[in-house]
């Protein structure tokens, strides 16, 4: 029901929400018109000429636009069946086992790594992976040449994904063992009466039972076909793995912060942006459509 | 649930729990290897001596690390852009989800502002002209650049995850404070803040560890490094190299040249503050999180 007089409050408590959107994500998209221009600093983005379609047209001349678009979107797909199965063999390995308070430890520190930054961890495997770090001098002892691995442009795109894996594997097996105690219990009794073995429970019984959750995250993890990670790649990569390692989002930052070339930056970045809002949209969509998911 | 006592059940579990213990210890691992080689000396660090004990056990590292004072101003920058930000998500997120969790007959404009909301979380104008807008406000250079623009990425998800929260309280609660004749501010304050303290606590920790990790930001919107946050400072001292190009040896060359114990302390006490939060982030992330994600 409506109550006179409560709506005029309702809009008062969202000024401060809508004055912080409005000036921090709104103002700035009107940004991407630097993308049409011939951008003056000193005039700003008002005053500036209108170029059209220039930069676009210059970005799709550059080599570079290729390999960027396609390093950033193999590293993310990888992340993405990465990040999916990894996460959910590992909750099914929880799920069996019987030890509590074993379980409960086993999650307490597997979300360790999800709450640290990639400054951080960055700075730490890039250590363990130095070319005299503890992994060479493990290989050495097999008699092992050893390896400079982040300077290496065909092993960076696996690294780059199994360190991401590794840190958001025990954070993203929460929602799976969310889904696991979800399942009725009875339905393993019933079976184990029928005389099922575990694997037999796991493949009717259990998997089943999480087969939308499973679903619901794929389709979900489509919005994230153009996230391959900037915060981990600017920490890990170096300009020997530019080749395979470098994304949209670290060449736009080079492109615009570090060689003041603002237009032709915007430009990419904004055709990520609508290619990532389009994908999103879709995800949410067939979210809704097939699995009857509601973000609010 | 009925147990399987075969041999070949045994076995399963013994596989089980090592598989289980072996992939959690590579949580903990790097993260101790980092406090082993942080305390010891410079030259069994150099030589790659270090593997889970400190060799040449000594306090240099965190001794030298006193005498950088830049350090200590990042450090300090950090914990104001966290009271800072922190305070600033849990206001917005308070004050904005309650209006946005009544029904569309309650409050018209609702799903007009919800939908607003949830388009800035989804486009963006990218890099660029953020940094444009930010450098147009004046605001380079002040830690009002990280707090607010920080807030403005983030505080979105976690209004719609308190906004999922609110609309699954009992209806009658509301009924019944309105037959007592309380206004919308004093329902807000009185009944949906208290009741909300799980969620409430649980993204005011979410943006707390993202402020204290963020480092992008810090480097962009800081043109000196006096004003870097701690994330930042380290950001760059572990990336000393040329972003234009450069050779395997010379990649090999930088990263034996680096001081690694004293990276290591740096790295070291830079996560202190978020494992100090996290048996907090603990108690309340696990339920915050299924909650807003999969309903249902």
């Amino acid at each position: 029901m409506r109550i006179k007089g409560f709506e005029k409050h309702y809009y008062l408590m969202l000024q401060p929400g809508l004055l912080l959107l409005v000036l921090f994500s709104i103002v700035p998209m009107f940004g991407i018109l630097i993308a049409f221009q011939d951008f003056n600093p000193g005039k700003g983005i008002f005053r500036s000429s209108f170029v059209g379609l220039e930069h676009f047209e210059y970005m799709f001349t550059l080599n570079d636009t290729a390999d960027i678009f396609f390093n950033t979107i193999s590293i993310a797909v990888m992340k993405i069946a990465g990040n999916l199965i990894v996460p959910l063999v590992f909750a099914l390995m929880l799920h069996e086992l019987r030890l509590m308070w074993m379980k409960r430890t086993i999650q307490t520190i597997v979300y360790l790594p999800h709450f640290l930054s990639w400054v951080i961890l960055g700075g730490i495997l890039l250590d363990i992976f130095a070319y005299r770090g503890p992994i060479n001098q493990i290989l050495a002892s097999f008699g092992v040449e050893p390896i400079l691995f982040f300077g290496k442009p065909g092993l960076f795109p696996f690294l780059v994904v199994g360190s991401d894996v590794w840190k958001e594997f025990g954070f993203n097996t929460i929602i799976y063992l969310a889904a696991l105690t979800g399942i009725n219990p009875n339905l393993y009794e019933a079976a184990s009466m029928d005389g099922a073995s575990r694997m037999r429970l796991l493949w009717h019984v259990t998997l089943p039972g999480i087969r939308t959750t499973v679903v619901l995250l794929a389709v979900l993890s489509l919005g994230n076909v153009l996230n391959a990670g900037f915060d981990q790649i600017f920490n890990l990569y170096n300009p020997l793995v530019y080749s395979t390692g470098d994304i949209i989002d670290t060449w736009v930052y080079r492109m615009g912060l570090l060689n003041l070339q603002y237009e032709l930056a915007t430009a990419v970045g904004l055709l990520k942006s609508v290619a990532g809002f389009a994908l999103i949209s879709l995800s949410y969509y067939l979210a809704y459509r097939y699995a009857n998911y509601r973000i609010f | 649930m009925v147990r399987d006592k075969t041999i070949g059940s045994k076995v399963f579990d013994v596989v089980l729990v090592a598989v289980l213990i072996a992939v959690t210890v590579t949580c903990i691992l790097p993260l101790w290897y980092t406090l082993a080689l942080s305390l010891s000396s410079k030259s069994a660090a150099a030589a790659g001596e270090v593997w889970l004990w400190p060799i040449g056990f000594n306090f240099n590292a965190y001794k030298q690390l006193l005498g950088d004072s830049q350090f200590f101003v990042s450090f300090w920058i950090s914990v104001q852009r966290v009271v800072l930000g922190g305070l600033l998500n849990f206001l917005i997120v308070a004050l904005t989800a309650y209006p946005l969790s009544r029904s569309a007959r309650q409050f018209r404009a609702r799903n007009l502002f919800m939908w607003l909301f949830i388009f800035t979380m989804l486009f963006n104008g990218g890099m660029i002209p953020l940094y444009i807008t930010v450098k147009e406000m004046h605001l380079l250079n002040s830690i009002w650049a990280l707090v607010l623009v920080g807030a403005a990425q983030t505080v979105v998800f976690n209004i719609i995850l308190t906004v999922n929260y609110f609309r699954n309280l009992p209806n009658e609660l509301d009924e019944a404070a309105l037959v007592d004749g309380a206004g919308p501010w004093y329902m807000l304050v009185k009944i949906y803040i208290p009741l909300a303290v799980p969620v409430l606590a649980t993204v005011t920790l979410f943006s707390i560890v993202y402020h204290w990790n963020e480092f992008l930001y810090g480097l962009i919107f800081m043109t000196r490094e006096k004003f870097y946050p701690l994330q930042t400072y380290i950001q760059q001292l572990l990336i000393i190299l040329d972003p234009s190009a450069m050779t395997e040896d010379q990649y090999k060359r930088l990263s034996e040249m680096s001081n690694r114990t004293l990276n290591a302390a740096k790295i070291f006490i830079a996560m202190i503050p978020v494992l100090l939060v996290y048996p907090f982030l603990q108690r309340y992330f696990i339920h915050g999180i299924t909650l807003g994600s999969v309903k249902g």
